[in-house]
């Protein structure tokens, strides 16, 4: 009951201490739920409007038909036309243009001879991601161009070929912003609280408060437990409202059970309260803090599979990777929503989580005292 | 003595003090110096759009040579780690437990529409959940599909001659690597991190302290405090520059193909910038912990987001694009992108610099009006 009432004490202190200041109240849901935001529709890797621009040097009918199939595809955006290959080199040079589309003065002739004849597309490829999908889809038009071909007869059927015929499972139109909004409240709401956290226990050494906290009748658990709960509350509370905004604005689709979400958030958070109190309990000034979980955050979140895939790393580095728990709730997230997975089958994604938690959180607390400032 | 020897005995003095400051906390020099390495290596091993040993699984009901040697080809390709399936239930399992990320199933009568004269369809399922990497396996499947058919072409057997061939050529970056483009992006957030993150710090953690009465009764001026405030903490910006860049160069093989001059000038703009940014916030907020997060939130996530460095810009929504437009990062991620794969192409690297020139002032004055000597807001 002592230890209860004790408890409740501290609890309200550490929430007081939060809540008291308006600046500090207002960053913890107004400017995450901003990011949240702006960076669902900013994060995406679906290209829209990429710039072209075309070296038409036969000027055929055949030529403007391949063109208007590029242009009724959505996906480019017509910047101008060239005369000549010097344009060309300067069109890409300064940016102008980030493909440009090649067609020689024997374009249409040599189809109506039924000779091959080659498009040649240039990317600019300061950004190797855009240019290998742009590229991509150019490819798929002038497969269908060739089909067209062979139906109006220019180009007789001739031989057999293969044809692909192909289909993306939980992500039909393979849309790269379920893929990124889904786990992007895990990134966010992580952030608030590894800052929430790592500053609590480092502002209060650095105000000499928490030698009054340590003299006062409390266990280092007890400690622990107060400086927690605002995090876990508070994290928890952000996280679901970008799981909220997710499914309702940005219409990503929630297969899942909510009881399987908010457990692993639940253990998400905690494991990153774990985090952020251990570094908080190592520095002795908010600086230090701050510096310190961004030495945790800027690796956890590069290597946690949410904008480039864990399979493309090197082997040991995926290894070295098995400690970050971010990386497990990533996953656990995108089985919720995209695959539907319920409790049962995110378990494996749960227990790594549990087990850093329960690593990190003891250290903390014996720090709290034995930290030498 | 002169007004000038005053001021620079003046600059002597707070430039000492900052400078021990930083040296004092050893947190600081590891972010300037530690941070960049860190974070190279991770962006240099870890963050790559490039996919190799894709598992997939082949579910083959066709037993004859033809189909077999499709699937040899497959397990020639340096991208893919082939996997044998019996049937297609089996394959339902692997695509959902992630142990393949695609499968591509050849009918049982495939050799026989083939010889037939048909086109024979080769059916492809594909893990959609992360949809760039989707789209850049089946790039991957048509080229290995479509070397098969050139490779049968040139033997002789009647393989269908596409009437338009597409040839590609990527400039600047012909094997399309990603680290080259991600080390140069890199670079401006690492800057972003010192310039923004530690200065936000400096000035609220003076008034937090009490410290800044105790600057306000000296002799220093405003422009005194503004510059012992800046260049410390530029000098260490563009040594986490210089390092970064040397070991982009030295150790991750990115081809740098501007001048080192013109990295020198942008680089101490787009510095500037991010100095004057932290600054600012730092003198307008006071308190550390706000400063920290609003830093984080308006600093360091717009420079990781906005700014082209992963995310493609053109392709978001319009209003977003507008967004970016404050966002000092974008300019400068567009300059380094340019210098390390194009080279010096002034037409790109000009009204990027303006406007980071333009930023720089603006920020750096407001700051200068924001730090007062007076103990009221």
């Amino acid at each position: 009951m002592q230890a209860l009432r004790r408890i409740l004490a501290l609890v309200l202190k550490e929430f007081t201490m939060v809540l008291k200041d308006k600046k500090s109240r207002f960053v913890i849901i107004g400017p995450p739920l901003i990011q949240f935001f702006v960076f669902g529709y900013a994060a995406t890797y679906d290209l829209k409007n990429v710039r072209y621009a075309v070296l038409d040097e036969s000027r055929s009918i055949l030529s403007r038909q391949l063109l208007s199939h590029v242009d009724g595809s959505g996906i480019f955006q017509l910047t101008g036309y060239l005369d000549n290959e010097r344009q060309l080199t300067e069109t890409i040079d300064k940016e102008a243009a980030r493909l440009v589309i090649h067609m020689g003065p024997q374009f249409e002739r040599k189809l109506r001879n039924a000779t091959p004849v080659s498009v040649q597309v240039i990317a600019d490829g300061r950004n190797p991601n855009v240019a290998l999908i742009a590229m991509g889809y150019f490819g798929n038009i002038v497969e269908q161009f060739n089909q067209e071909l062979q139906q109006q007869g220019i180009v007789s059927p001739g031989a057999p070929g293969l044809r692909l015929v192909d289909r993306a499972w939980f992500n039909g139109n393979l849309q790269s912003r379920w893929f990124i909004v889904s786990a992007l409240g895990g990134i966010i709401s992580m952030v608030v609280v590894m800052i929430l956290t790592s500053l609590s226990v480092a502002r209060e050494r650095e105000f000499g408060t928490f030698d009054q906290l340590l003299v006062a009748p409390f266990t280092p658990g007890e400690i622990l437990l107060g400086k927690s709960l605002p995090g876990i509350v508070f994290g928890l509370l952000d996280a679901l409202l970008f799981s909220a905004g997710a499914v309702l604005w940005f219409r990503v689709p929630f297969r899942g059970t909510v009881a399987a979400l908010v457990l692993a958030l639940l253990c998400f958070i905690i494991t990153i309260v774990g985090v952020g109190l251990l570094v908080s309990s190592l520095s002795t000034t908010m600086q230090q803090g701050l510096l310190g979980s961004f030495l945790f955050i800027m690796p956890a979140v590069t290597l946690s599979g949410f904008a480039t895939p864990v399979e493309n790393m090197p082997f040991w580095l995926q290894r070295a990777d098995l400690i970050n728990p971010v990386r497990y709730v990533i996953v656990a997230l995108r089985n919720i929503f995209l695959e539907g997975a319920d409790t049962s089958m995110i378990w494996p994604q749960l227990w790594p989580l549990l087990l850093i938690a329960s690593l990190t959180l003891p250290p903390a607390a014996w720090l709290f005292r034995h930290r030498s400032v | 003595m002169k007004p000038m020897a005053l001021f620079y005995m003046r600059l002597r003095g707070i430039l000492l003090k900052e400078t021990l400051q930083i040296l004092r906390d050893p947190s600081s020099i590891a972010l300037a110096l530690v941070m960049p390495m860190i974070l190279l290596f991770l962006f240099g091993y870890g963050v790559t759009l490039d996919a190799e040993h894709i598992p997939i699984a082949v579910v083959s009901d066709d037993p004859s040579p033809l189909a077999k040697e499709l699937v040899a080809r497959f397990e020639l390709s340096p991208h893919f780690d082939v996997i044998q399936a019996r049937g297609l239930d089996q394959v339902e399992i692997m695509v959902g437990d992630r142990t393949a990320d695609a499968v591509i199933r050849l009918q049982s009568d495939f050799t026989k529409i083939i010889q037939s004269g048909r086109s024979a369809p080769v059916q492809l399922i594909i893990n959609g959940i992360d949809a760039n990497r989707a789209r850049l396996i089946q790039g991957y499947i048509h080229t290995v599909i479509g070397e098969w058919s050139v490779m049968r072409r040139q033997r002789g057997e009647a393989a269908r001659v596409p009437a338009v061939a597409v040839s590609q050529r990527v400039w600047f970056n012909e094997g399309t690597e990603s680290r080259n483009f991600m080390v140069p992006g890199l670079i401006t957030l690492i800057m972003t991190l010192i310039g923004i993150l530690l200065t936000a710090l400096v000035v609220a953690r003076e008034w937090e302290r009490g410290t800044m009465e105790a600057m306000l009764v000296t002799p220093l001026r405003r422009v005194d405090i503004l510059l012992g405030k800046i260049l410390p903490y530029y000098v260490l910006g563009m040594l986490g520059m210089g390092l970064s860049v040397g070991v982009g160069v030295a150790v991750f093989q990115v081809p740098f193909r501007g001048s080192l001059s013109a990295l020198l000038l942008f680089g101490s703009l787009f510095m500037l910038a991010s100095l004057g940014f932290g600054l600012l916030l730092s003198a307008a907020i006071r308190i550390q912990f706000v400063a920290a997060q609003v830093s984080i939130v308006a600093g360091f996530l717009p420079a990781f987001f906005l700014s082209g460095l992963l995310f493609d810009l053109e392709s978001t929504p319009r209003f977003i694009q507008l967004i970016s437009h404050i966002v000092p990062a974008r300019y400068f991620v567009s300059i380094s992108h340019t210098l390390f794969m194009a080279g010096d192409v002034w037409s790109v690297l000009l009204p990027n610099g303006l406007v980071l020139a333009g930023m720089a002032l603006f920020f750096v004055s407001m700051a200068f009006r924001k730090i007062t000597k007076r103990l009221e807001k």
